[in-house]
């Protein structure tokens, strides 16, 4: 008998079992915390003023009732109850952390304001803020994209020839040498006289704080590519085309998915700081502007949207990897 | 037998190849060395280790070139790599991040004659028994396994000539003999001019047509064995064991009989 077949006969005999006392109040605790949360948010007296209370309430109710749904639907469906299973004391560890914040400073006021607003507070900021918030994101998102882009691509060429050709290495390296450490935005000052307008100016930022890191690695990960692999391919009738594009850059992707990464962390930062320096627009300016009328909630608001965005930019940059990198499954470990 | 195509003549003539250390000294790999290997032969360089049959073999290759001398593929000075002479190292080399199948194909990916020759692909990966393997990525497969595609990977050019650098190395005893009989097989079938580097002297006994038994550095050429046995060879004949016994012999490393320390 196969492996297979044993893990389905495994798996139907646990169907059977009858869901154990432990099983199902770890399952139940998230609604009822849930509960819990939307109690004291209505029934304790405030002392901080907050505008949104019906709004608040609406979404742990909507959040309530997803959770009674995938309850349900994880007493007919094992796969779903064991996702619930493992995800549930964690969402209840969030909810009493929500319980307490609220707590100590909407009920209680305990931390000073406005430095410290309670979670409804920065919930008011996402819901009355939400149009300039959507469109600070979006123009985040396009300053990143179109220099990380530039910055990868001029990086990737740039490590290849200094891999590949002697000469270019002669002429380039003590540039980058040079130039790469120093912080992107050490140059601010320089570049938005240099630049006509702040956003290429901050485009060049984003760029030039990628490019360091990918061309680094790129370099490193073609210069350490096996010597057999380019002699093979060479008995095999390759040229230097087919040497530099099919053998030396597949080899070098897991060195240089490093460097893009290495660049992606660097970027954000330039995005924030370039955004609060000279930018009028984005996130980071979002966050200048609010702390300037010390709304604090707001600033919250824009660092959860901050948050949020970003590691889903890494989450994306992560499944294009071991999309690529496919070959190297099992022994991938970062 | 059917032979699909020709192996190519090689003549090495007067080939030496002095290598430079770091303080200038120069090391003699090579020295003086003359051989032709027939078309469709199949030829064993053995000798102790670091005596220059790898880098001789890198010669014919065209990886690298002699310090005097010359050889000839056909009549033609062999000037750099080409696909008309094929390579396998001990370390079967696949690129990680192809599959089998890919892998396979790099030879006529690399001439840009893919397009038209895909079912080539298949039929060599059938020749070395992997069919069914072409989607597998190459940390999933065995040494030997691997082995078998470095060698598809290297027949699919057609080669005139196989060279083959301690191809069975780094294998285990069954791998190893499994894989003789199989690179005899696809020998029989293609005619190719195999010259096999090893240290393993049953393995050159087993597989060759002549033996060729090198010197320590500078390597010369000590002997040529022709091995004079009807394929297949059975590894305990007592003609086996005398071709066995003269290599040994010719590299001086068949010992006294060891005396007892003490005496009774």
């Amino acid at each position: 008998m196969n492996v297979e077949a044993v893990e389905k006969i495994s798996l139907k005999t646990e169907d059977k079992k009858p869901l154990s006392i432990r099983e199902k109040t770890k399952v139940a605790l998230l609604p009822v915390v849930i509960i819990i949360t939307l109690i004291q948010h209505q029934f304790l007296p405030d002392k901080q003023i907050i505008s949104v209370q019906p709004q608040y309430s609406w979404l742990l109710l909507i959040v309530l009732f997803f959770s009674i749904v995938l309850i349900a639907v994880g007493f007919s469906n094992k796969s779903v109850f064991n996702w619930l299973e493992n995800k549930s004391p964690f969402l209840t560890f969030v909810f009493v952390i929500l319980i307490v914040w609220e707590i100590i400073t909407q009920k209680l006021n305990l931390l000073p304001m406005p430095f410290f607003p309670s979670p409804v507070k920065i919930f008011e900021a996402i819901i009355k803020d939400k149009g300039l918030l959507a469109i600070s994101t979006l123009h985040s998102l396009r300053l990143l994209f179109i220099g990380y882009l530039i910055g990868a691509l001029v990086g990737f060429i740039t490590g290849i020839l200094l891999a590949w050709y002697q000469k270019f290495r002669y002429w380039v390296n003590p540039f980058l040498r040079l130039i790469g450490p120093v912080p992107a935005t050490a140059w601010i000052p320089v570049v938005l006289v240099v630049f006509p307008n702040s956003f290429s100016a901050s485009t060049f930022l984003i760029a030039l704080s990628t490019w360091f890191s990918v061309s680094i690695m790129t370099w490193t990960g073609v210069a350490s590519v096996s010597n057999s692999y380019f002699e093979v391919a060479k008995t095999l009738g390759a040229n230097e085309r087919y040497l530099i594009l099919r053998v030396a850059i597949p080899s070098a992707f897991p060195s240089i998915f490093v460097g893009l990464f290495m660049g992606l962390g660097v970027s954000f930062v330039t995005l924030i700081v370039a955004e609060m320096l000279g930018v009028k627009a984005g996130l980071g300016w979002y966050i200048q502007w609010a702390q300037g009328w010390a709304e604090y909630y707001k600033v919250y608001a824009a660092l959860l949207i901050m948050a949020v965005l970003f590691s889903c930019i890494i989450a994306i940059f992560f499944k294009i990897r071991d999309r690529i990198l496919i070959y190297q499954k099992g022994m991938m470990k970062w | 037998m059917v032979r699909s195509e020709k192996g190519g003549h090689i003549s090495i003539h007067n080939v030496s190849r002095i290598f430079e250390d770091n303080a200038k000294q120069k090391i003699v790999t090579l020295n003086q060395v003359n051989l032709e290997i027939e078309p469709g032969e199949f030829i064993s360089l053995i000798g102790p280790s670091g005596c220059g049959k790898s880098t001789l073999l890198r010669l014919i290759t065209g990886l690298d070139y002699p310090t005097t001398g010359s050889i000839a593929l056909d009549g033609e000075e062999i000037k750099g790599p080409h696909y008309s002479r094929g390579l396998v190292f001990q370390d079967p080399t696949l690129f990680p991040w192809k599959t089998v199948w890919d892998n396979v194909a790099t030879g006529l990916q690399a001439r840009g004659l893919l397009k038209n020759k895909k079912e080539e692909v298949d039929t060599f990966i059938d020749l070395v028994g992997l069919k069914g393997f072409e989607k597998v990525y190459p940390h999933q497969l065995s040494g030997g396994m691997a082995q078998r595609v470095a060698l598809a990977r290297a027949l699919v050019n057609h080669p005139k000539v196989l060279l083959l650098d301690e191809p069975l190395g780094a294998l285990d005893a069954f791998t190893r003999m499994n894989l003789q009989d199989e690179i005899l097989r696809i020998w029989k079938e293609r005619g190719t001019t195999m010259v096999f580097v090893t240290h393993d002297i049953d393995e050159a006994v087993y597989l060759s047509d002549r033996v060729i038994v090198m010197t320590p550095r500078p390597a010369k050429i000590k002997e040529i064995i022709k091995i004079d046995l009807p394929r297949p060879r059975l590894r305990n004949s007592v003609e086996f064991f005398e071709y066995r016994s003269r290599i040994l012999e010719t590299l001086h490393i068949v010992p006294d009989i060891p005396q007892p320390e003490y005496t009774i």
